[in-house]
């Protein structure tokens, strides 16, 4: 009863995705459109005022991009902190650690100012780079890190691996389920960012998918179907990602949940 | 080998730390800064004018009913959000078939954006015409259609915020939920058993509630982050061409609308509200160490 309820809203989005304008405001609830209107598609993707290929191509550069930064940087600090013997390392923690306490939004004013002073307003830059520096998965990979065992690594010394090689040959290649899950969280959660977005991506040939669709979403008389059609297409690689990688994500959110 | 020590740790954690002095330092100490001038259309700080932006802030309706707001929905969301989801991971882990699928069927409107989410409740679901699919609900026991999110009185538009954000983060929750239950080692049970504990609210009350208990404040603690930096749903639901309603503001919607909103761009006062919102988070942060931490020892 509660699983349909939860399908509802996905049923609606191929429903009326599919259907006619007239159909969608038609006073009678008709369960299926009368017919399939897979054209809907041509016209989405040839709508003048809103980019709607460009915007998926945005999203999927922004997402890959943000994805690929954070495993690397993230991935690497985490091991420093929880690995390297460094007398500094706490401090260092603890400034990593107080910027999780400021939610990320009560900083987008500040850092509009220094994307725009950079010059990045809608540029991939701005969309990107900002978003390369989460200390959210700097914590969840040092925390794994710390769980790491340590013989693997100590074998990799006593073969004459420096760090870095060890990180590489050892770490890296015995942890590829714990990037797995991060990979999935940082791509959903980039994916589906609004608020930057919206903020950094004035020009609409900057847009990424979901600015696009608020853009359709609030403009005068919105086109429905089109609307519906193109929010259906909006989360069908992130309903792939999710199809395939569904284990890693469980597991990525049960260990963010529980030590977060 | 301490000086090599060093320059591992720099080489593998400094690149991070450098993007965070630039994108997470810099501006938070940028708008702190920028708060004291007067600053309007520009992101150079034009004039010093000293608290004037705080008291501004402070005193002006709409910033404080944004903090209301806030207190609404989270006194909405969070109870309700706390309850069901443990509710579901009760119900999915004490299935014996088809687990799986119901896992995943609570937790696919995670992979929906809040925009996603917002249009279909927007437009579809809580339409405020005939064809919306809860007036077409309403139509079958013959009432009149509802403006759902277009009136203050009743305020009907919280139906429309509260059940969105519900769809899209109860399996989230439900997760960890399960996560934890599937921890509690089962000896505790049995030991429950032979202790003469009924199966049901006993159980659940003595043995399973308290096993919770760590995860129960992880939920209630992200639960209520998420709800204070609520944007997208509002944004999105609240605003159309012509324009966002005065009311139903959180902070960060009014935030946004005050710096960079069409018309009034005025990054001093926006930044002044900025670092009072940091304040409050700061502050909550140091009561829930006191509450949760020195209270009760977990």
């Amino acid at each position: 009863m509660a699983a349909a309820l939860f399908l509802v809203p996905f049923y609606l989005l191929l429903r009326n995705g599919l259907a006619s304008r007239a159909e969608i405001t038609a006073p009678g609830w008709t369960f299926f459109p009368s017919t399939l209107r897979w054209e809907n598609l041509s016209e989405l993707f040839s709508l003048t005022d809103v980019p709607f290929a460009r915007s998926l191509l945005n999203s999927l550069v922004v997402a890959v991009l943000q994805t690929l930064g954070v495993l690397l940087l993230s991935s690497l600090a985490g091991y420093g902190l929880a690995r390297i013997r460094y007398r500094h390392s706490r401090i260092v923690f603890y400034a990593v650690l107080a910027t999780l306490m400021i939610p990320t939004s009560v900083t987008f004013v500040p850092s509009f100012v220094v994307v725009s002073t950079l010059g990045w307003l809608s540029d991939l830059r701005g969309l990107v780079v900002p978003g390369l520096f989460s200390a959210f998965s700097v914590f969840l990979f040092r925390q794994y890190f710390l769980d790491f065992p340590k013989e693997l690594e100590d074998a990799g010394r006593v073969d004459g691996l420096s760090r870095w090689g060890v990180f590489w040959r050892i770490v890296f290649p015995n942890s590829k389920g714990f990037f797995a899950a991060i990979a999935v969280i940082t791509a959903i959660g980039s994916w589906n960012a609004f608020l930057w977005p919206l903020v950094i991506a004035q020009s609409p040939d900057s847009w990424t998918v979901q600015v696009a669709l608020s853009g359709l979403l609030t403009a005068q008389n919105p086109q429905l179907n089109l609307l519906f059609l193109a929010a259906a297409v909006s989360i069908l690689p992130i309903v792939l990602l999710f199809a395939f990688l569904q284990r890693y994500l469980v597991r990525g959110v049960t260990e963010s949940g529980l030590r977060g | 080998m301490i000086r090599r020590d060093a320059r591992a740790f720099w080489l593998f954690v400094g690149p991070f730390l450098l993007g965070l002095a630039v994108f997470a330092y810099l501006p938070i100490g940028w708008s702190a800064y920028l708060s004291f001038f007067d600053a309007r259309n520009t992101v150079t700080p034009t004039e010093f004018v000293g608290l004037d932006n705080y008291g501004h802030m402070l005193t002006d309706g709409p910033f404080l009913a944004s903090l209301g707001t806030f207190s609404v929905f989270a006194a909405f969301i969070v109870p309700l959000t706390f309850v069901l989801s443990l509710a579901l991971a009760l119900a999915v882990n004490q299935l014996r078939f088809a687990r799986a699928f119901f896992r995943s069927v609570f937790f696919l409107p995670f992979a929906c954006s809040y925009v996603v989410a917002s249009l279909i409740w927007k437009t579809s679901l809580f339409s405020g015409v005939r064809y919306g699919l809860a007036n077409t609900v309403l139509g079958f026991f013959g009432a009149d259609p509802v403006a759902w999110t277009g009136t203050v009185d009743p305020p009907l538009y919280w139906i429309v915020l509260v059940t969105a954000r519900l769809w899209l983060q109860l399996g989230f929750y439900m997760i960890l939920f399960i996560a934890a239950l599937q921890r509690i080692p089962e000896q505790l049970y049995e030991a429950a058993w032979l202790d003469g504990a009924k199966p049901g609210w006993q159980v659940f009350r003595h043995i399973t509630l308290p096993q919770l208990r760590a995860t129960a404040v992880a939920v209630l603690l992200l639960n209520l982050i998420n709800a204070y930096q609520a944007f997208d749903e509002f944004y999105n639901i609240m605003g159309d061409a012509r324009g966002y309603p005065p009311f139903a503001r959180p902070p960060l919607v009014y935030l946004y609308y005050t710096s960079l909103g069409s018309g009034g761009q005025d990054l001093g006062r926006g930044s002044a509200g900025a670092v009072i919102l940091a304040l409050i988070i700061a502050l909550v942060t140091l009561l829930q160490g006191r509450v949760l931490r020195f209270g009760r020892p977990a």
